[in-house]
């Protein structure tokens, strides 16, 4: 099959170019795309990809596999390869520090303003602070995300203001925080995103949910983060 | 205090927008479904009855709601599609300025329209 990579090497390189490579799968079998980069890596061990746990709980090697987004160590060739041919690119909108390694500084920045931990100013008990089922049943499919940037980087509302607007993974994060009994910053948390950039940049046509590797929905969880501004508002 | 100021957009506040851009596009379905509907029931419109219709008081209000509902939402797509388009400040605030100012001009204009007929 036909391998097309995006590769740049700022030391080397003046611009980024695609390299095109052949490769035969061992006994043609239905690998993930991390195995195949592996592959391609020892062919030519220069080429440069993050990479961790390998079974998609890192969130470590994020890239856009044939025009779309997602982690490679859990997709297998048969669900992205199209033709024989696979286009692998950095994940798009943020800068590329060498072939498929972006810099994520922009991204991290965006989840540190939304405060992503518990803020509590009611005195610590003895023990823990309990939660009911129903209340813990609250924070699933929130707190599932890995942080993988799979997300923010296929919305174009994060692509044209990645400084301003918190994209879906920030959201769903901040989401989180705000549905969490435990916590009792809600009303500061919201008045911070009520500006016309961080939370209303959002239009709401779902790239993030379809991305997503981890199947949670940034989408649902940004409306759920509106309603509560007009109920605080109106 | 909100994580991201802006002193162009139209309410200040993302929420007062995102309020206002559903709402306006209410006022202008209604608008566009009455206007649908008038011309639909009224196939041999002759200029009397138009000017009448724009004569009556209820009409004028309902067309200056419409037409302020639709400057309104226009700025508010418009600031919405430069800051995401234009980078550079300048030809940013030039084009925001530019929209502004035929805002303006169609209210004004519209007023004295409706006024005069």
């Amino acid at each position: 099959m036909l391998v097309s990579v995006y590769r740049y090497n700022p030391e080397v390189d003046d611009a980024p170019y695609m390299q095109d490579v052949h490769i035969d799968i061992p006994g043609g079998k239905d690998i993930m795309v991390l195995d195949l980069l592996q592959l391609l890596k020892e062919k030519d061990t220069t080429l440069a990809y993050r990479r961790s746990c390998r079974e998609g709980v890192c969130g470590s090697d994020g890239m856009n596999m044939n025009g779309k987004n997602g982690l490679a160590c859990i997709t297998p060739l048969s669900a992205v390869v199209e033709n024989d041919k696979l286009v692998l690119r950095p994940l798009p909108g943020l800068p590329v520090i060498r072939d498929l390694v972006i810099d994520m500084t922009q991204f991290y920045k965006q989840y540190e303003k939304i405060k992503p931990y518990l803020i509590n100013d009611t005195p610590a008990p003895a023990i823990e602070r309990l939660q009911s089922p129903e209340e813990r049943a609250e924070l699933d499919g929130l707190y599932e995300c890995i942080l993988c940037a799979c997300c923010s980087t296929a919305c174009p509302s994060f692509w044209w203001n990645p400084d301003k607007f918190i994209g879906p993974s920030g959201l769903l994060q901040a989401y989180r925080f705000l549905a969490d009994s435990r916590d009792t910053a809600t009303t500061a948390r919201l008045s911070d995103l009520d500006d016309p950039f961080s939370v209303f940049r959002c239009h709401g046509i779902m790239n993030c949910v379809s991305v997503c590797p981890k199947g949670l929905n940034p989408t649902k969880a940004i409306g759920k983060i509106r309603n509560m501004l007009i109920q605080q508002a109106t | 205090m909100d994580m991201v100021t802006s002193i162009t957009s139209f309410g200040r506040s993302g929420l007062y927008d995102w309020m206002m851009q559903r709402v306006t596009a209410i006022v202008l379905l209604a608008y566009t479904v009455f206007m649908i509907g008038y011309l639909l029931f009224n196939p041999d419109l002759d200029y009397n009855q138009w000017a009448g219709l724009f004569q009556c008081t209820s009409m004028r209000i309902f067309t200056l709601l419409a037409l302020l509902s639709m400057v309104a939402h226009a700025w508010i797509g418009l600031w919405s599609v430069s800051t995401d388009y234009i980078k550079p400040t300048g030809a940013r605030f030039v084009f925001q300025s530019v929209c502004g100012l035929l805002a303006f001009i169609y209210v004004v204009w519209g007023v004295q329209i409706l006024w005069s007929i």
